[in-house]
């Protein structure tokens, strides 16, 4: 077990760290639509890893990588204009943005 | 590892924790911005021009703006009386926290080759243009069709209520 | 003197002998008729029992003519008709009856005098409230007691034997009402049962001895040589064999029932039932059937005895029923009710049957039985008669004068109280008495009898003359007027007087004819019967005997009318004999301080035993099942339920806490998640890495 310290572990790395960094402020903060921003910088993390991944793969001319990151960030807008639209929503049915209002669903 | 990988890495994550931490919600949004335009700048350093235009093209141009307007519709712009962090962030810190303990420890334990480490991949845009009417089409399909329903729920979804009940 | 009996081989049964079982059974039957009927019907009851006993009366004559005939054919006849009742493996209990002489002349007996006393009992019974019960209970013992004349079968006999003892104390007890009768009835249930126990046992013993319960069984009975033979060769203790100890036990049984001393002592009291059963029970047939029981099991009680000897049986039969027939004769001159002299007298002449079985055999027993069986019951009936008559006055101190106010009553009494004596020549008892005497003459071992006998016989006398001076000579001293009886009751009175004379006939030295049928000989009318030694000096022994009593009796008493508060003649002159006597020997206060005291105290041990001892047990299983019960309702209530309602207030406390995952916050949720992703990630990296 060598650890090998090139490039691509650094961008690993960084992708780890955003990754994380989404996370935390996907379930630490109180407005949803942070929490948004949050699952954003989650999915430009992962696209991050791909890309990596594509660039010091095997066989970077099969696009493989570099493709499957272009159809996450289609995939990223589109959620998020659902998600803002459904959080635009709810502000107005309940005045307010702030995840721990809403409770509704408690058991 | 060039100095030019750390700058961008360090602009990376200070955008994040800023999208993060920052007390006003349009910061956060603007911060977020910022880590956007980073991570387009890695791709181009990865020489992934096409998925870095489209970073900033889409990442930047379309969804840091609809942020903002949803910050904006919501008053998020007001700060909030009672903190910006929800009860027991601690979990969420401690778990974000191992999961990056488990990633890197996952990265750095593993033995990697890597066989085009020097050689640069040269990828045109008609390159793209083949793989996605070609080996990609359904993919692209898809997608066409999952941007047309969100556009059409989005519209929906956000819709006056006087109109979505007529 | 006696030669035992070589009977012919069984003759094909006939009809009647088929038959016979019906004379008992349609009593019987008609007793269970009466029972179900209603208590108003009196025609019905009383015409149904005499009815019954009626169409008994026609067997047992039909029988007896069969048996006549057959005898006058020079045939001695012992027709048995046996079955078997019940069958365990190899051994069997078998029923049965049997016609021969003995049966056949006892069957004539009992039914020709119960139903004159049936006919009696519906005049005398008339006014009592009961009278459906009463002739039900009457129908009950008549087909009981011909059912022990019948039976071959010894536990057929015992069987109805238990049954006349039952209606015995149902029929002394009629008027349970009065505690006396109730106590009287209880009394001779009890004292038959003592000898009852002892008869049974030899039931038992005999049975396993010889194998069979049948007296004849064509040559496998117990009466018949075989059994007797293996009887006499097995020994038992004191020296007897197992013949001689099982006719002692049968004799116990006998002697309860025929009233022997010691356990004569219900007898008297069971005077305490009415009138017609005291003369039918307890003069002419129930007590006459331990007689009848030693003559059915002769053979047995006479078996091993040499020629001119005895055996050890018959002596000890000998022996108690001559000390009765004093002893009883004895306390009989002091009584003062009607009734209880003539059960003491009863009982003497009971004495006498024993003793003339034990000392001449079945012939002598059975004709003094015979003719003792008429003029008592004649003179229990002339007795009911004259209570009746003086208002149911019963003290003889209290009647008086009766000869010419209660004419028939005193002719037929009279006659009946000379042939008890034993007057000479014209009335029975004077040849039933003699045939005894003449065989305590000859009893070879001692001459003891005799002389008790003699003694007895003069006793006779002397108390009847005392209570015929008291009852029908003198002056009245009772209260009201008194009045002769109706026909219902002279009737039977008559008739009984004619047979009490008649009788004698049959058995006088001239003609034995009695003794010939019985013993299936052939017999002659000869003078010269009269010419056999020592018979006249012994009959005019016995003449002078009566008469001496008989004027004793008068002189002393007459015409003197003694009134119930002056004391009697004897009385005056010797009271402190007369006081034993006259309290009956203190038989019963002697019984009293042993016996019964004995009894009570031990009812008492086991009264507390029970209390105490298993009552406690049972108490204290009782507690223990209590506090068992207890201690499940505690865990029941506390630990079951406790535990259960425990249970299901933790599920809700849990259900509660697990509820609050479900915060309804998104961002719990994501938390949750990711640490699940922590977690998959974890394991499949591990996993990929091992």
């Amino acid at each position: 077990m060598n650890p090998s310290v090139n490039p691509l572990t650094g961008y690993l790395l960084v992708a780890a760290l955003l990754f994380a960094i989404g996370l935390a402020g996907a379930l630490t903060r109180r407005n949803a639509i942070l929490v948004l921003i949050g699952i954003e910088l989650m999915l430009n993390a992962a696209n991050l890893n791909l890309i990596a991944f594509w660039r010091y793969g095997p066989h970077p001319e099969a696009l493989t990588g570099m493709m499957f990151a272009i159809f996450s960030i289609a995939v990223a807008a589109a959620e998020a204009a659902v998600g803002l639209g459904l959080v635009i929503q709810i502000h107005r049915h309940a005045k307010t943005t702030d995840l721990d209002a809403m409770n509704r669903m408690k058991g | 590892m060039s100095f030019v990988f750390y700058f961008i890495a360090a602009l990376s994550v200070a955008g994040a924790l800023a999208a993060v931490l920052l007390k006003n919600t349009v910061h956060c949004a603007l911060a977020l911005t910022v880590a956007f335009a980073g991570l387009a700048m890695m791709f181009l350093e990865l020489d992934a021009q096409f998925a870095g235009f489209a970073q900033i093209l889409i990442y930047i141009g379309a969804v840091a703006i609809l942020v903002v307007f949803a910050i904006l519709l919501t008053r998020g712009s007001e700060t909030p009386t009672d903190g910006v962090f929800s009860r027991k962030p601690l979990i969420g810190l401690v778990t974000a926290a191992g999961i990056f303990a488990v990633l890197g420890w996952a990265v750095l334990h593993s033995t990697q080759v890597l066989p085009h480490e020097m050689t640069k991949p040269t990828v045109t845009v008609m390159d793209i243009g083949n793989a996605l009417m070609g080996r990609y089409v359904l993919p692209l399909e898809i997608v066409a069709l999952l941007l047309t329903a969100a556009l059409i729920g989005a519209v929906i979804v956000a819709m006056h209520e006087k109109a979505g009940a007529r | 003197m006696q030669e035992t009996i070589s009977f012919a081989p069984q003759l094909g049964q006939s009809t009647i002998a088929q038959w016979l079982w019906l004379i008992p059974a349609v009593p019987i039957l008609a007793s269970g008729v009466i029972a179900v009927s209603k208590q108003p019907r009196r025609k019905t009851a009383s015409a149904l029992a005499i009815g019954s006993l009626g169409f008994s009366l026609l067997l047992a004559l039909i029988a007896f003519a069969h048996v006549l005939s057959g005898w006058m054919n020079g045939e001695a006849v012992r027709e048995t008709a046996n079955f078997t009742w019940i069958q365990v493996g190899t051994s069997h209990v078998d029923l049965g009856w049997v016609l021969d002489p003995l049966s056949a002349v006892m069957l004539v007996m009992v039914t020709f005098v119960g139903l004159l006393i049936f006919i009696y009992s519906t005049g005398y019974m008339a006014h009592d409230e009961n009278y459906t019960r009463f002739f039900c209970f009457l129908s009950l013992f008549a087909g009981a007691m011909l059912g022990v004349v019948i039976a071959n079968s010894i536990l057929l006999l015992f069987m109805c034997w238990e049954l006349v003892g039952l209606t015995s104390y149902l029929l002394i007890g009629f008027w349970y009402q009065k505690p006396s009768a109730a106590a009287a009835a209880k009394k001779a249930f009890l004292t038959t049962r003592v000898g009852d126990v002892f008869f049974l046992l030899g039931i038992v013993w005999l049975f396993g001895q010889t194998g069979t319960l049948l007296f004849y069984n064509g040559g496998a009975g117990s009466m018949e040589s075989h059994a007797l033979l293996g009887l006499l060769l097995e020994r038992s203790a004191f020296g007897l064999s197992a013949a001689g100890a099982i006719g002692l036990l049968i004799f116990a049984g006998a002697a309860g029932k025929s009233g022997q001393f010691p356990l004569h002592v219900w007898l008297p009291d069971a005077m305490e039932g009415p009138t017609p059963v005291s003369a039918l029970i307890h003069a002419a047939t129930m007590v006459a059937a331990g007689v009848y029981l030693i003559a059915r099991v002769y053979p047995l009680m006479q078996a091993g005895a040499l020629a001119g000897g005895t055996t050890t049986a018959l002596t000890v039969v000998t022996w108690v029923g001559a000390f009765t027939a004093v002893f009883a004769a004895l306390i009989a001159v002091a009584q003062n009710d009607i009734k209880r002299i003539l059960a003491y007298s009863t009982v003497s002449q009971l004495g006498y049957m024993m003793a003339g079985l034990g000392m001449g055999g079945v012939a002598v027993g059975m004709f003094h039985l015979i003719t003792h069986a008429f003029f008592k019951a004649l003179l229990f009936m002339g007795a009911g008669s004259v209570i009746h008559g003086c208002h149911e006055e019963q003290d003889i101190r209290r009647m008086g004068g009766l000869k010419s106010t209660m004419r028939v009553t005193f002719l037929t009494y009279s006659t009946g109280m000379l042939a008890l004596c034993g007057f000479p020549l014209l009335f029975s008892g004077f040849w039933s008495k003699d045939g005894i005497l003449e065989a305590a003459q000859h009893f070879s071992l001692s001459k003891g009898p005799f002389y008790m006998l003699v003694f007895g016989a003069l006793l006779t006398a002397f108390y009847m003359t005392r209570q015929m001076s008291y009852v029908f000579f003198g002056n009245y001293r009772g209260h009201g007027h008194a009045h002769e009886s109706p026909k219902s009751m002279t009737m039977p009175l008559a008739i009984l007087a004619f047979f009490a004379i008649a009788l004698g006939a049959i058995g006088t030295p001239a003609w034995p004819w009695f003794r010939a049928f019985l013993e299936s000989k052939a017999v002659s009318f000869e003078w010269s019967g009269f010419s056999e030694p020592g018979l006249m000096a012994l009959m005019g022994t016995s003449t002078v005997v009566v008469l001496l009593g008989l004027s004793l009796g008068w002189w002393l008493y007459g015409n003197r009318s003694p009134r119930a508060d002056e004391p009697d003649v004897l009385e005056a002159a010797a009271p402190l004999p007369w006081k034993w006597l006259s309290d009956r020997l203190y038989v019963d206060e002697f019984y009293g301080l042993t016996v019964i005291a004995f009894y009570s105290w031990w009812a008492r041990v086991a009264d507390w035993f029970d209390r105490r001892v298993w009552g406690g047990i049972v108490a204290a299983v009782a507690w223990v099942f209590s506090w068992w019960a207890q201690l499940n309702r505690f865990l029941d209530a506390n630990v079951v339920d406790g535990s259960f309602d425990k249970g299901c207030e933790e599920l809700s406390t849990g259900g509660g806490l697990l509820s609050r995952v479900q915060s309804g916050r998104v961002q719990t949720y994501l938390r949750l998640l990711a640490l699940a992703v922590i977690v998959l990630a974890a394991i499949l990296i591990w996993s990929s890495r091992a």
